[in-house]
């Protein structure tokens, strides 16, 4: 081999380590940062798609509807506990140790990021509600659907 | 009557850009000097029609003319007429407005500054930034104008202007982004243009260098903005937050990184032609995926717009037709692209590349992770969402051995090094960045973690390098007070570039391992006490601004006993649109930040409140600051902008005044 070709085989070939050592790294880190996103009626039921239920101690995303009248707090710390609903009859309940968002609302979508606490609570470690009185996110928005009579209880 | 001017000046724009496409490009096809020379025209035609265009938009947000929907929809008689004018941009119809006048802006700039560009050559690139162009205005005519009328029942006042968007930083970080998405757009043309022309040579480095540098500079000050506009106002506190559209933002730059390295070799060893070509495509490719992203509302994001089926359509079609075709003409034409140059593996050539390949590892890991969810979705296995923890980790791994070759990439030379020459340098860098980074954790550190000895040592690893290679430089063949005199504008702003990385690189170690965030309650009369700093919550009042009230909190705050600071952390609710918005207290400085918002009042009159210690935060935009600034430098480099060369090269004036 003529060292020019060497020295381009050379070059491919730590590309090619490279890249696939990124790809290896990337799919390893992956692995353990996916949160699925679920309903509460999912959490409870299983995946629509799937079937499949969340384990306890899994790291989820949950979002619906605050239902009106669930909120809880401690007396004396910034803990808080609200139920989640959805269109579905699911009803799960989001423990929560920090600062709500400014929209955070009975009767309002939020998502909730956080690991599944036993088969029907989840213990947040941060809770979304978006900077936007019409936004909701899309599965939320789904989750909901049809449920506009909780709004106007408030 | 204005809004329909605006509107026809608009159509006017697209058809100049098709006619400053179609007409040069038929003069160079026929040998047609007219034609040829006719780009030029259309281009500052174009610019003017588009900028009449935009600042119509702007005149008529000024003087509340609220019959135009767009306006009504984003602003309000009561907002400051600052805010009013930088509403033009905060939303969809009106910031791709501002793209289009910035695509003008960038093409109009290369028409008239580049003057020693060969006029076919110069017809090219003018050519495909109007084809670019023309795209875009199809986008604005066809699916989100923002001349559409409320008439006959226009409404009173406005809707107002998203509250998170009334704020100084948000006035100026869109067209700063803009101007580094869209300018990028000029290395894409010059990267055609190369390739249709099937001739590619240092000199289009050149010419292709200043420009790329320019938009990289804007994009770096863009996404800088944007992050400290994110630590202020969203009230959370972080930096950065992996947001999908930061994401979209990331991307480019990355790509944008490693072309302005790959250029460099390029124009000054003829060599990774073709890989910079790529790149340059790539960059603008990835400018434009990130527009697809966030104006599709296929991601859910803080910056996600309304959004429209059909627009999301044209984005995408527009996408695949400019990627599609740049990368079809590129298979056909890179394999004319010859790369003379030779080097072995031991040479700057050879770290450069691997500086390319350790960007584009960390390009694919941002995209991996931006657009895994949607696959996901799309393929019908529920949604998902990539957490912070999955890029934290990854770019740990990956700047260890970027920061590494960096700091050693400059002492090596070009074409062939020999290693043992290097042995002296790099133990005496790897001591004096060792002791460094100890004695500074040991000043400023509470505690001593692996993560913090590692970034830190990294960032003088680097700030090391850096020096000793301008002392070994500048001593070559002068004594340092004349050496250092004559170092170019390009090795300062090498210098400068990687300073700021460093820089960098200590601010987010140190605030990502030494902040302290607490989320306490607070009643008015008492106090939290951590770190030295005594935080007392003074009192509340109410407030009364232009276009909101709310309550404001007075904190003061004591350190050794003496008051340092008062701060007031503000809760407002602004009047039209019903929206709450938390204004943190922060209490900035050189190594530390203290930071306090307001959560929400509870029940029994205590409120929540969120108060931080972040040490060195201010670094991590101090970093990109100085990157700008090298950015700046280089630009300003003699050689882009002497007219008279040596006869060999006396085509290569390029210059650049706007950045």
């Amino acid at each position: 081999m003529n060292p020019r070709r060497k020295k381009r085989l050379l070059i491919t070939c730590s590309l090619i380590f490279g890249l696939s050592l990124a790809m290896g790294l990337t799919l390893f880190a992956l692995q353990q940062n996916i949160d699925l996103f679920y309903t509460p009626n999912e959490i409870l039921e299983g995946k629509n798609e799937t079937g499949v239920k969340p384990e306890i101690g899994q790291r989820l995303r949950v979002g619906g509807m605050v239902l009106t009248g669930s909120v809880k707090r401690d007396p004396d710390s910034l803990k808080v506990s609200f139920d989640l609903v959805d269109n579905k009859a699911g009803q799960v309940t989001v423990y929560f140790d920090g600062i709500l968002p400014d929209l955070f609302r009975e009767g309002q979508g939020i998502v909730a990021q956080g690991t599944l606490k036993s088969k029907n609570s989840v213990d947040a470690f941060e809770v979304l509600a978006k900077h936007d009185e019409d936004y909701m996110p899309p599965e939320v928005a789904d989750a909901v659907k049809g449920m506009s009579n909780l709004k106007t209880e408030q | 009557m204005l809004p329909e001017i605006g509107q026809f000046s608009l159509i006017l724009a697209c058809i100049l850009s098709l006619l400053q496409t179609v007409y040069p490009l038929y003069g160079v096809r026929t040998g047609h000097q007219g034609a040829i020379r006719s780009a030029k025209m259309f281009t500052v035609l174009q610019f003017i029609a588009v900028a009449i265009s935009f600042v119509i938009l702007a005149y008529l947000f000024f003087i509340n003319d609220f019959s135009v929907s767009y306006i009504a929809t984003n602003s309000n008689s009561a907002l400051p007429w600052y805010y009013r004018l930088s509403a033009v941009w905060g939303a969809h119809e009106g910031s791709l407005l501002l793209w289009v006048f910035l695509l003008a802006t960038w093409s109009i700039a290369v028409a008239l500054m580049s003057k020693n560009l060969p006029v076919e050559s110069m017809a090219r690139v003018l050519a495909v930034l109007g084809l670019l162009a023309f795209g875009f205005y199809l986008f604005v005519i066809l699916t989100s104008n923002p001349f559409e009328r409320t008439l006959p029942y226009f409404p009173i006042d406005g809707r107002d202007l998203n509250p998170l968007l009334q704020d100084f930083g948000l006035v100026i970080h869109p067209p700063m982004l803009y101007m580094g998405y869209v300018g990028f757009s000029v290395a894409f043309a010059f990267a055609i243009a190369a390739l249709l022309e099937g001739r590619l040579d240092s000199a289009w480095a050149k010419w292709s260098r200043p420009w790329t540098m320019a938009a990289w500079t804007f994009l770096t000050v863009g996404i800088a903005l944007g992050s400290w506009w994110a630590y202020y106002e969203l009230g959370w506190g972080g930096w950065w937050f992996w947001d999908p559209v930061e994401n979209a933002s990331f991307m480019p730059w990355l790509a944008g990184t490693a072309l302005i390295h790959s250029l460099a070799v390029s124009e000054k060893r003829g060599v990774f032609k073709s890989w910079t070509v790529l790149l340059a495509l790539s960059a603008f490719s990835l400018s434009l995926l990130g527009t697809f992203l966030v104006r599709s509302g296929v991601l859910v994001s803080v910056h996600a717009f309304a959004s429209d089926p059909t627009r999301g359509l044209f984005i995408l079609s527009f996408l695949i037709l400019v990627i599609g075709g740049a990368l079809l003409l590129y298979a056909v034409q890179a394999s004319k692209v010859k790369s003379r140059g030779r080097y072995e593996l031991a040479s700057r050539e050879s770290l450069l590349l691997l500086n390319n390949i350790l960007l584009i590892a960390a390009l694919i890991v941002v995209l991996l992770g931006t657009l895994l969810p949607l696959v996901h979705k799309e393929i019908g296995l529920g949604s998902i969402s990539i957490g912070e923890p999955f890029f934290n980790r990854m770019f740990t791994i990956l700047i260890v051995p970027f920061a590494l070759f960096l700091g050693i990439g400059s002492l090596f030379r070009w074409k062939r090094q020999k290693l043992s020459e290097l042995v002296k340098p790099i133990l005496i860098i790897l001591l004096l960045s060792l002791c460094s980074s100890l004695v500074f954790l040991f000043v400023f550190a509470p505690a001593l973690t692996w993560l913090a000895m590692l970034g830190v040592f990294l960032g003088f690893w680097i700030i090391v390098s850096v020096g000793y290679e301008i002392y070994l430089r500048s001593t070559h063949r002068y004594s340092f007070i004349i050496g250092i005199t004559k170092l170019g504008n390009s090795h300062w702003a090498m210098s400068l570039g990687h300073l700021g990385l460093a820089v960098m690189i200590i601010g987010i170690t140190m605030t990502q391992n030494y902040s302290i965030e607490k989320d306490v309650k607070l009643a008015v009369g008492e106090h939290i006490r951590f770190e030295h700093y005594d935080f007392h919550f003074d009192q509340i009042s109410a407030l009364n601004g232009q276009n909101y009230v709310g309550t404001v909190g007075t904190f003061s705050v004591l350190h050794n006993q003496q008051k340092i600071a008062v701060m007031n952390a503000e809760k407002r609710i602004y009047t039209v649109q019903r929206m709450p918005m938390t204004e943190a207290a922060i209490d900035a400085g050189f190594i530390r930040d203290l930071y306090i918002a307001m959560g929400e009042q509870l029940p029994d009159g205590a409120w929540a409140v969120r108060i931080y210690y972040k040490p060195f935060i201010r670094w991590i935009w101090l970093g990109p600051l100085i990157m700008a600034l090298a950015g700046f430098i280089m630009i300003c480099d003699k050689r882009y902008r002497t007219k008279k060369q040596p006869l060999t090269d006396s085509k290569n004036e390029t210059g650049e005044q706007n950045a």
